[in-house]
């Protein structure tokens, strides 16, 4: 889709778009155009880009989820910070985002994922089996 | 020190302002949106009596009013901690600290998720994400998308969606789970529909009325549902078909979908793949309230509000001295009433502020009125029980100050 059709341009009750001023800025070294008016997030949805970054331990990508600050799903780096939540930033002119990307260290757990507690009942009856086991020892 | 600190800058933190700055306290209203609003903003709607309920239009009204009045109000300020002093509150915000002597919490609501399979895919949105992109950012989120979750609030956002020009395929269940469980549940969401339906705007009204309010005719409905789904505004509503799974590689590609019994159960051999490019979910609202608890509010579990909710009066006063809450924060419910509740909180402050002022308890009394005025014209009701949950609260609300 191209630039123009992500825009809606024309709405039936809201009236036409108003004039904004063009921002550009770049995402991941590429050149993009935005509006005034703009986040990060809505200015990179008009271009067609929904990828934000990747899951930081398993590679895979993700977008905005709630596009209002709440979950934290589009974490990218602004003009040298990280985690800045792509939906509720402001575009500006010159701006330079990048995409989070995999962190180096991967967080994994060195539990087995299917013996780990699910509710906090199972934790403390894992523990108190564990001190049980223990003081059998 | 400020007299008061406004936590959102929706339509109850901006008329609680206004009531406030009319007595010429020393208000701040702080909003982590780069634009007041709130999710006013978004808001699209029919009323049953044809007039549009334009969200923009109404957050303009309301911030020219807070603008005539010199209201300070800063966007792009989230707080993340709140501390109770022995004579008012501190608010920790990424633009450091605030002071004041009372604060009204008035965040609103939060989505809940109603995930599938896949969901974590790019393309895969919140339904009140796809709202803010259409109606405020002007972008289309996608060419052709299905809705996850059937209820009042997905209903209304999809026909945001068409009005912009988006192609809807339908709007059907998630695949029962775990985390899914009432959202995916056929006769659940039907009795949810029907229940609210006399209230709802034009073709959800007509969408309730098929189906008329007795049980056994929703659990025929629910039996014998038509397969072709019915049909609100061309798009197809399912109560007896459930996405499945999200599919793509680097962004939504297709979804399976199958049917399912009236009880939710899957039926095998009736998967089938549509092609979508985006895939909203829709799970509901719940009040958005961390900040009341880490000022250290006492709560209330009250179903029909959307949750856990800080236990206030109908003046908006929590148990804790100079903490006010107002919106959704305080149960989910339409604009409207958070509009005039937010009233009730700036006035209750003004006259907590000012001392005691006779003109002011006038103001209060016809607040109050207008809010339970407004609760019941409500156009768009999220639960039937609304009145029940809130006169618990109230009741929750006498028995912590007769223990204090």
């Amino acid at each position: 889709m191209t630039h123009k059709q992500m825009r809606i341009i024309d709405h039936p009750v809201l009236g036409a778009m108003n004039e904004r001023d063009i921002m550009t800025f770049t995402f991941d070294g590429h050149t993009y155009k935005g509006f005034k008016g703009d986040t990060i997030a809505s200015a990179l949805l008009a271009n067609g880009i929904r990828q934000l970054r990747v899951h930081e331990e398993r590679g895979t990508p993700r977008g905005i989820y709630c596009n209002i600050g709440h979950c934290f799903e589009c974490r990218t780096t602004v003009n040298g910070v990280s985690g800045v939540r792509a939906c509720l930033t402001p575009l500006k002119d010159g701006m330079v985002v990048t995409s989070g990307q995999t962190e180096p260290v991967p967080l994994n757990s060195e539990h087995d994922v299917d013996e780990l507690p699910r509710t906090y009942t199972e934790f403390i009856q894992k523990q108190k089996a564990h001190e049980a086991g223990d003081s059998d020892a | 020190m400020h007299d008061v600190i406004i936590i959102g800058a929706g339509p109850a933190g901006l008329s609680a302002a206004i009531k406030c700055r009319e007595w010429d306290l020393n208000v701040v209203v702080i909003d982590e949106f780069p634009q007041p609003g709130g999710r006013l903003l978004g808001q699209l709607h029919q009323e049953p009596n044809g007039e549009w309920w334009n969200g923009i239009k109404e957050t303009d009204a309301l911030l020219q009013q807070a603008t005539d009045l010199n209201t300070d109000i800063r966007c792009g300020v989230s707080a993340h901690h709140i501390e109770k002093t022995n004579n008012g509150y501190i608010i920790h915000t990424n633009e450091g600290i605030l002071e004041s002597q009372k604060l009204l919490i008035a965040t609103g609501a939060a989505e809940s998720a109603a995930p599938v399979p896949g969901w974590t895919l790019p393309g895969v949105m919140s339904i009140g994400a796809a709202q803010v992109m259409t109606n405020v950012h002007r972008v289309r989120v996608g060419q052709k998308g299905i809705i996850v979750g059937v209820n009042v609030l997905s209903a209304a956002i999809a026909r945001e969606l068409q009005l912009a020009g988006i192609d809807l395929h339908s709007m059907m269940l998630p695949i029962k789970s775990s985390v899914t469980a009432e959202h995916a549940h056929p006769k659940k969401v039907m009795d949810g529909l029907v229940r609210i339906a006399h209230l709802a705007p034009s073709a959800f009204l007509r969408f309730g009325s098929t189906f008329a309010k007795m049980n056994w005719i929703r659990h025929l409905a629910v039996q014998f549902y038509p397969r072709g789904g019915v049909k609100m505004w061309g798009m197809p509503i399912h109560v007896r078909k459930a996405v499945k799974e999200i599919h793509g590689t680097e962004h939504v590609e297709a979804v399976t979908v199958c049917r399912v019994t009236p009880d939710g159960e899957e039926i095998q051999g009736t998967e089938e793949r549509v092609d979508v490019d985006f895939v909203c979910i829709a799970g509901g609202l719940y009040p958005l309230t961390e900040l009341a608890a880490v000022a250290g509010c006492p709560f209330q579990y009250v179903e029909s509000l959307g949750g856990h909710v800080p236990v206030h009066n109908d003046r908006m006063e929590t148990p804790l001295d100079g903490l006010y809450v107002a919106g959704n924060i305080t149960g989910i419910e339409s604009a409207k009433v958070a509009r005039a509740q937010g009233e009730v909180a700036g006035l209750s402050i003004a006259k907590s502020v000012m001392d005691a002022v006779e003109l002011i308890e006038h103001g209060i009394d016809n607040a109050i009125a207008n809010v339970l005025e407004t609760r019941k014209a409500a156009s768009i009701q999220f639960h039937p029980d609304i009145h029940e949950g809130r006169a618990k609260v109230a009741e929750a609300f006498v028995e912590h100050t007769q223990t204090q």
